[in-house]
């Protein structure tokens, strides 16, 4: 019994003290500081914020309303959707195409409500209106559309691998047989990798960057997912993991939206167009992905709406 | 020793071989630690880079923030708990067959159901749109609503029934007795279990990761996934960090309980406190099988249950 | 209706999954939990200390962080390289076997003092005091709390499922992101949970029933 009590105060003492000392400590950012995703290049973008915009859709009008467009982001993909979990805020390509469709509905920066929103986790907050848009390397496909609608694409990236650097036997997706190779739940690569054609042993998890950090404890050989992404992650562990082989698929990216939203689909695709035009997009991509090694393609056609 | 039912007291050569054990046993726990924090250290564990992360006024507001939405969804889903519990123990205890067989069927299927999937179905939206916060708080509250309701009835049950009787004598009404008499001292007498199921409650908290609720758990992954330091993952940093938070907590919620037990014994007022329900007496997360659950908590001496087995909760 | 005829082999493997889960982390959650009850009530204060360390921190943690441990700090420091299930049934072994212990404990204190030393002082031996007195007692009064703490496993197994470990769990989410109607995947799937936990609540009773005695 003392001892129990002694444990309790101890802990206790621990947690009260790390609380205690909440405020204070020091500024900036804690952990590695690639290049890039710390938001330091993004600094210099901005986007003319509409005054006048309007969009004949319930969504819309409600975020008029409250004065603040919530956006579902992803927040463990360097270069492309990342929070930076010391000062909160967002950086990446994705973050970038959000804040020029906001600034077209007539949304500042500082005006976007961001949720991070996990793969598996999508479609529910999307159709559940807990979001107004998704923008989170969502890639369009009918099975999605059966629930969500979505506006795009405004990329084109591709179910590539990520490996070790010391990994020999991995080049590409025909060589993975046997090997365990990791993704998230509900992805389409990992659907992919796992046909018989392929033949490899998946991991399951629900981020991604959990599934860079079993391969960087050995339990897993391989992750799978968009090249962009995998990108990210091979820039961001610099001299540990590397990209094999061409890309296996093709994952376009749009925003996702609740059903039958038409106005809203149509704005956001007429936002992206815009800055696709004025260079805005390119500057993003050349301060975002840009840094991870991708190279810089010209936007793809839209699909949805045509 | 001589307090143990297995063991006297030790007599001359019982000490010798108690004392070897104990060396053996000291070498054996302490090897096994030392051998953990030496595989931790050669892994760079221990490297003060990968704990100074902490230090950054970021990560600590971060990890606040966090706690308090913990917190925060730990007091909303306990207060409705206790809420739900009371309703669905006056429903258990109705003298209205409808009325009670309805609680029966509700309490036993919240209790066998995961409640990870009532959370999961609850957010998507099996009644109406939930937030993830209120999709947290409403599954915790079902469920541990009905693990309260059967700790409540089971208080009820162990107040003498002559008091009961006495009050009706008194021409009192249903409510007047169930309000008045009843459950002030159902509450009274379980109040140290009740504080043991609001442990599973805070613990439970948890498990809102899985729909987005940034709780303390979900945050703690975040900042492993997104702050490497030198190629490192911090996980066993922060997972340190917030277990020892939820550690603290939740033993401070405990002695809470075993305090207010002790101090109950000491006064007379004809019922039992129950024990600090030692948890694995209200195993909390755990703990479905019907009427076992709370009974067991009971102080040995009576059943308050219909289930005179059910009291093995006898602590220290 | 058609959620269930759909998937009935996803189903299956979600309910094989589950039973799986259990049944292995309730073996190694038993063998820790005797162990570590044995270490509780030992004469031996090191052993004493470890156990009411092990009981009350494996306890006071919320089981989903046992799970960030087992996933990403155990393949670190001990052994990469290993499946999932066994992570997921570790995990879950480890949290359950705190609860048996204890459970154990206080079945082992229901035997009154009296008979014990009673028993010693008509010259049995620690092992006779144990099989005759102590242990035939101390198992009735454990098995209630026993079918609680597994049928607890059984639902905490649900975890797991969000860990890499094909479950009910997982078909849940899999089925409702696939756009099923969440009603009708949440009845099949506790009628599911609701056939376990029946089967452990059975068969515990029939073990209660068969260890009755007249007292």
């Amino acid at each position: 019994m003392k001892l129990r009590k002694s444990v309790a105060l101890a802990a206790a003492v621990a947690a009260l003290s790390l609380t205690a000392t909440a405020c204070g400590g020091k500024e900036g950012s804690a952990g590695d500081k690639p290049k890039g995703p710390d938001g330091k290049d993004t600094k210099a973008l901005s986007y003319t914020v509409k005054k006048d915009a309007s969009v004949d859709s319930p969504v819309f009008k409600d975020a008029k309303k409250r004065g603040k467009l919530v956006i579902g982001a992803k927040a463990d993909q360097p270069y492309l959707g990342f929070q930076d979990q010391s000062t909160k805020e967002y950086s990446g390509f994705d973050i970038e195409i959000a804040k020029m469709i906001a600034a077209d509905l007539g949304f500042s920066a500082k005006q976007i409500e961001w949720k991070t929103v996990d793969s598996g986790a999508r479609e529910t907050t999307v159709s559940k209106g807990d979001v107004d848009l998704m923008i989170g390397t969502y890639t369009i496909n009918d099975e999605r559309k059966k629930q969500i609608d979505f506006a795009g694409p405004y990329y084109h990236a591709g179910a590539s691998l990520l490996v070790r650097k010391d990994e020999k036997d991995i080049k590409g997706p025909e060589t993975v047989r046997g090997k365990k190779v990791c993704s998230i739940v509900g992805s389409t690569p990992l659907q992919n990798i796992k046909k018989p054609k392929y033949g490899a042993k998946v991991t399951e998890l629900s981020k991604y960057s959990e599934c860079v950090a079993q391969m960087l404890n050995n339990q897993v050989d391989a992750v799978t997912t968009d090249d962009a992404i995998l990108m990210g992650y091979a820039a961001q562990n610099p001299g540990k993991l590397k990209v094999v082989g061409k890309p296996f698929s093709a994952e376009p990216y749009g925003v996702g939206l609740k059903k039958g939203d038409k106005a809203l689909q149509k704005a956001v695709a007429d936002a992206i167009k815009a800055h696709q035009e004025n260079g805005d997009y390119k500057k993003a991509f050349e301060a975002t992905i840009g840094k991870s090694g991708s190279e810089y393609k010209n936007p793809p056609a839209f699909t949805d709406p045509k | 020793m001589s307090a143990s039912v297995l063991f006297d007291a030790p007599g001359p050569k019982a000490k010798v071989r108690n004392r070897i054990y104990s060396v053996v046993g000291t070498a054996a726990v302490l090897g096994l630690f030392v051998w953990v924090v030496l595989r931790l250290n050669e892994k760079g564990e221990f490297e003060g880079a990968l704990w100074d992360i902490f230090n950054y006024s970021g990560i600590r507001d971060n990890i606040f923030e966090a706690l308090l939405a913990t917190l925060k969804a730990f007091v909303f889903a306990g207060v409705l708990s206790l809420v739900f519990a009371v309703v669905l123990c006056v429903g258990r205890l109705s003298d209205h067959r409808p009325v009670r067989w309805a609680s029966v069927i509700f309490i036993d299927l919240f209790r066998s159901i995961p409640l990870l999937i009532t959370i999961f179905a609850l957010w998507v939206g099996i009644v109406g749109d939930m937030t993830p916060f209120w999709a947290l708080v409403v599954g915790l509250a079902i469920y541990n609503g009905c693990v309260q309701a059967e700790v409540l009835r089971a208080g009820v049950n162990a107040v003498p029934k002559g008091q009961r009787e006495a009050a009706y004598a008194l021409g009192l009404t249903k409510t007047q007795v169930t309000a008045g008499i009843l459950f002030p001292q159902a509450v009274r007498s379980m109040l140290p279990t009740i504080i043991s199921q609001l442990v599973v409650t805070l613990k439970d908290t948890s498990l809102g990761y899985l729909i987005l609720y940034p709780e303390l758990l979900y945050s703690a992954r975040l900042i492993a996934n997104n702050t490497p330091v030198n190629g490192t993952y911090p996980f066993v940093q922060t997972v340190t960090v917030v277990g020892a938070i939820y550690i603290g907590l939740c033993l401070a919620l405990s002695s809470l309980a075993t305090w207010i037990e002790k101090r109950g014994r000491r006064t007379k007022t004809g019922i039992a406190v129950a024990a600090a329900a030692e948890p694995a007496e209200a195993p909390g997360v755990l703990d479905a099988a019907a009427p076992e659950g709370p009974g067991r908590a009971e102080d040995g001496s009576k059943g308050p249950d219909d289930d005179p087995k059910g009291t093995v909760g006898k602590s220290n | 209706m058609n959620v269930l005829t759909d998937n009935l082999s996803l189903f299956r493997e979600g309910f094989i999954g589950t039973v799986e889960l259990t049944v292995v982390s309730g073996i190694i959650a038993m063998v820790l939990g005797v162990i570590i009850a044995a270490f509780r009530v030992s004469p031996v204060p090191p052993l004493r200390v470890f156990g009411t360390l092990w009981v009350n921190i494996l306890r006071n943690t919320p089981l989903t962080l046992l799970f960030l441990v087992a996933f990403f700090i155990l393949p670190k420091i001990l052994f990469p390289d290993v499946d999932s299930f066994v992570l997921g049934v570790v995990a879950l072994g480890f949290y359950t076997s705190s609860f048996i212990a204890e459970a154990l404990r206080s079945g082992i204190n229901t035997v009154p003092m009296g008979q014990a030393e009673a028993a010693r002082a008509i010259g049995m031996s620690f092992t006779q005091v144990m099989r005759v007195v102590v242990l035939p007692q101390a198992t009735r009064a454990v098995i209630a709390p026993m079918g609680s703490i597994f049928i607890a496993l059984t639902k905490n197994s649900a975890i797991a499922g969000g860990f890499d470990n094909v479950d009910l769990f997982n078909v849940t989410k899999t089925l409702s992101n696939d756009g099923y109607d969440i009603t009708m995947i949440f009845i099949w799937v506790t009628v599911a949970y609701l056939i376990i936990t029946y089967a452990i609540n059975g068969a515990f009773r029939l073990l209660e029933h068969r260890m009755e005695v007249a007292r």
